[in-house]
């Protein structure tokens, strides 16, 4: 199995940056309604209600801990797997639902597949399939808010596939020189579809890589929700302090398939599987709940029926949705329509009318 | 006025956007203490400092990703690639990412860079310093492209460019940087994308260019009115938006067409004129429409003269077209 053993670099200061002992329950009900949704599009997707589906399973401390650790002004620039960060940001599922289905509710307009989203109320920046691309620009609008005087960091989330791309060395290199207030948060979930970690590079850690730009890389257990958080609130506060860039390896595995469109069997085993669930965040944060005096399992429970009734409820009101308009498709790809675009929107028009085509 | 070379006048330009807008800032490479390799940025570093005029790590990716982030946040950055031959590093942003964001999102985040880059060949820079590739950018939705071909306007256009809402590839030909002078109006104003120019009337055939390209075709016109042929020659300007009704009211008037690019035959721009102009103007041609262009091959050193459109070549093309019907 590929090697979670963590670097003395995990051991960030304690203390100042702890998440608070009564933000546990939220953090884990959040992490619940991550994996309670899994579960339900999972199961959406086999039965061909939705497209396409991206599963997070073994990447909610590490995401939600992150979150956590955020402002609501700072900017996510995320890929395409950070349901818990949206959660978190506070993003509705209802909104997360509509946009699985492409419906008249989905704020995108049916524009992306499904996980493919994003929200400029929560300061969740809309992500591309694309691997990398967000890094060189969470450190451009880091260096923009720090022009405009904003207590703003952004976060660029990536894999440990995306280590490896042109922007992720691009970005890197940029925050470096600019010292931009950026945290690059790599869930290094051991696989880029069937590419093993141990292949994607040969470094011995992808947090050592910041060194070579210039600053610091730490490397936590992504299964411990209370180490991403502290790490990430430690680079925060850096970064707000003038102190550059924070490279975060968060080490978590992938339970699932990368996408609803492969299948992992073919490229490691169950065995491995295993070994790495009997880590399972879920479970490590229920562990640290279940010391909380009075917390009980029927708590627990209360908790999976809650979030799984949410997501019911909500998918029935995004089912029950009406589709796009059909010329929808052709707005927003600039501000106005050329009149290119005028005159293919009427063509469209006309195809509907006739028949040709149908809604 | 003032009378100004074409690449002083994108200098002026950016000025007048930076004295305007504190959220307007440049970045490329050598554009700072350098004031570019072209000298399109001299003195603006000095004027606006080294936060607005920004010298970065030789990464068109780093560039260009950088100015969207910039953009989404809010300002107003103008990224400058060196060379049009060296933007491919930076096509994945611009052609996945900054071309898209506003669609992706569902209007939810625009993203305004304008991306400048000197083009073509006639520098004798070989393969690597001449390339034309605007038809790249203009087959991908959401750019809006843009190429200049007098001093007056390339400050107009570019000011538009920096204060429209739309992402903007900015091609600045660079083989009239020096060579083209003119008037240029003082302070800000603003030229309409989508707006052709007709940069001389006639009636017998049209001729169609950009860019550099107006050089040798205004030339050739000259030439044809000594012939008794009376060639209306249109400077596109932008080619998204492309400003179809004066295309094809001069087609419908002349029943001519002579189409002039540097950039290869196949795919180029041209070819979308000739559809266009055969899909709504067909039954106004007298004669087959031609194409002037760069050849199907990588851009040659040596040879360049025999590459490029030339006066010669354009004028051949036209009274091959203006003998018929």
């Amino acid at each position: 199995m590929a090697n979670a053993t963590l670097t003395p670099d995990a051991r960030v200061s304690s203390g100042e940056f702890d998440l608070p002992p009564s933000a546990w329950v939220e953090a884990y009900r959040t992490m619940v309604l991550a994996r309670a949704m899994d579960e339900r599009c999972l199961s959406l997707q086999r039965q061909g209600r939705i497209g396409f589906y991206v599963p997070l399973e073994g990447q909610e401390a590490a995401q939600v801990g992150c979150a956590l650790a955020l402002d609501p002004k700072d900017w996510v620039f995320p890929a395409y797997r950070e349901l818990g960060v949206a959660l978190v940001r506070g993003v509705p599922i209802q909104e997360l639902l509509d946009q699985f289905i492409g419906n008249s509710g989905d704020r995108l307009k049916g524009r992306q597949m499904p996980n493919h989203y994003g929200y400029r109320a929560q300061n969740f920046v809309v992500a591309s399939s694309p691997l990398g691309t967000q890094i060189p620009q969470a450190v451009g609008a880091a260096l923009a808010a720090r022009r405009r005087g904003d207590a703003v960091v952004t976060v660029a989330f990536f894999g440990d596939g995306s280590t490896s791309t042109n922007d992720f060395h691009a970005g890197l290199n940029f925050a470096g020189v600019y010292r931009s207030p950026t945290i690059f948060f790599c869930q290094n979930n051991q696989w880029a579809i069937s590419m093993p970690r141990s292949h994607q590079t040969m470094s011995a850690t992808l947090a050592e890589k910041a060194e070579a730009y210039g600053f610091g890389g730490v490397v936590v257990d992504g299964t411990d929700l209370g180490q991403v958080y502290r790490a990430v609130a430690t680079a925060r506060a850096r970064a707000l302090a003038g102190d550059g860039p924070t490279l975060i390896e968060a080490q978590v595995y992938r339970f699932g398939p990368h996408s609803t469109s492969d299948d992992p069997k073919r490229y490691r085993s169950d065995a491995e599987v295993a070994e790495w669930r009997r880590r399972d965040p879920l479970l490590r944060t229920k562990e640290e709940i279940m010391k909380t005096p009075g917390w009980t399992e029927a708590q627990d429970t209360a908790l999976w029926t809650e979030a799984r009734s949410r997501i019911a409820e909500a998918w029935k009101a995004a089912e029950g949705t009406p589709p796009l308009p059909p010329t929808s498709f052709l707005d927003d790809v600039f501000s106005e329509r050329t009149p290119q675009l005028e005159h293919q929107r009427r063509e469209l028009l006309g195809l509907l009318e006739r028949k040709v085509v149908h809604e | 006025m003032t009378e100004l070379t074409l690449v002083q006048a994108v200098n002026r330009g950016l000025a007048e956007a930076m004295r305007q807008d504190a959220d307007v800032l440049l970045l490329g490479e050598d554009i700072g203490t350098n004031g570019g390799v072209f000298r399109a940025t001299e003195g603006l570093q000095k004027e606006f400092g080294a936060e607005r005029v920004i010298d970065t790590p030789l990464s068109e990716c780093g560039i260009v990703g950088t100015a969207i982030g910039m953009a989404l946040y809010g300002l107003k950055p103008v990224a400058e690639i060196q060379f049009l031959d060296f933007i491919y590093p930076a096509f994945d942003q611009i052609v996945s990412e900054l071309s898209k964001f506003r669609y992706r999102s569902g209007g939810q985040y625009p993203c305004h860079v304008v991306v400048r880059a000197p083009y073509g060949g006639g520098i004798r820079g070989g393969l690597y310093h001449s390339q034309s590739t605007e038809a790249f950018f203009c087959h991908t939705a959401g750019l809006k492209v843009v190429i200049p071909s007098t001093p007056a306007d390339a400050k107009g256009l570019l000011l538009t460019a920096i204060h429209d809402e739309d992402p903007v590839m900015f091609l600045e030909p660079k083989r009239i940087y020096r060579s083209v002078t003119g008037e240029v109006p003082d302070g800000d104003y603003r030229i309409p994308f989508g707006k052709a120019r007709i940069a001389r009337e006639g009636t017998d055939l049209t001729l169609v260019a950009y860019g550099a390209m107006m050089v040798p075709t205004l030339a050739a016109a000259e030439r044809l009115a000594e012939d008794g042929l009376s060639a209306e020659v249109i400077d596109l300007r932008t080619l998204v938006p492309l400003d179809e009704a004066a295309l094809l009211a001069s087609v419908e008037k002349t029943g001519r067409l002579v189409i002039v690019h540097e950039a290869a035959r196949t795919a180029g721009f041209g070819a979308e004129i000739a559809a266009l102009v055969a899909e709504k103007a067909l039954y106004s041609l007298k004669a087959p429409i031609l194409r002037v262009t760069g050849y199907d091959t990588p851009f040659p050193y040596a040879l360049e003269h025999l590459y490029l459109p030339s006066e010669e070549r354009i004028l051949d093309a036209a009274r091959q077209v203006g003998r018929t019907g």
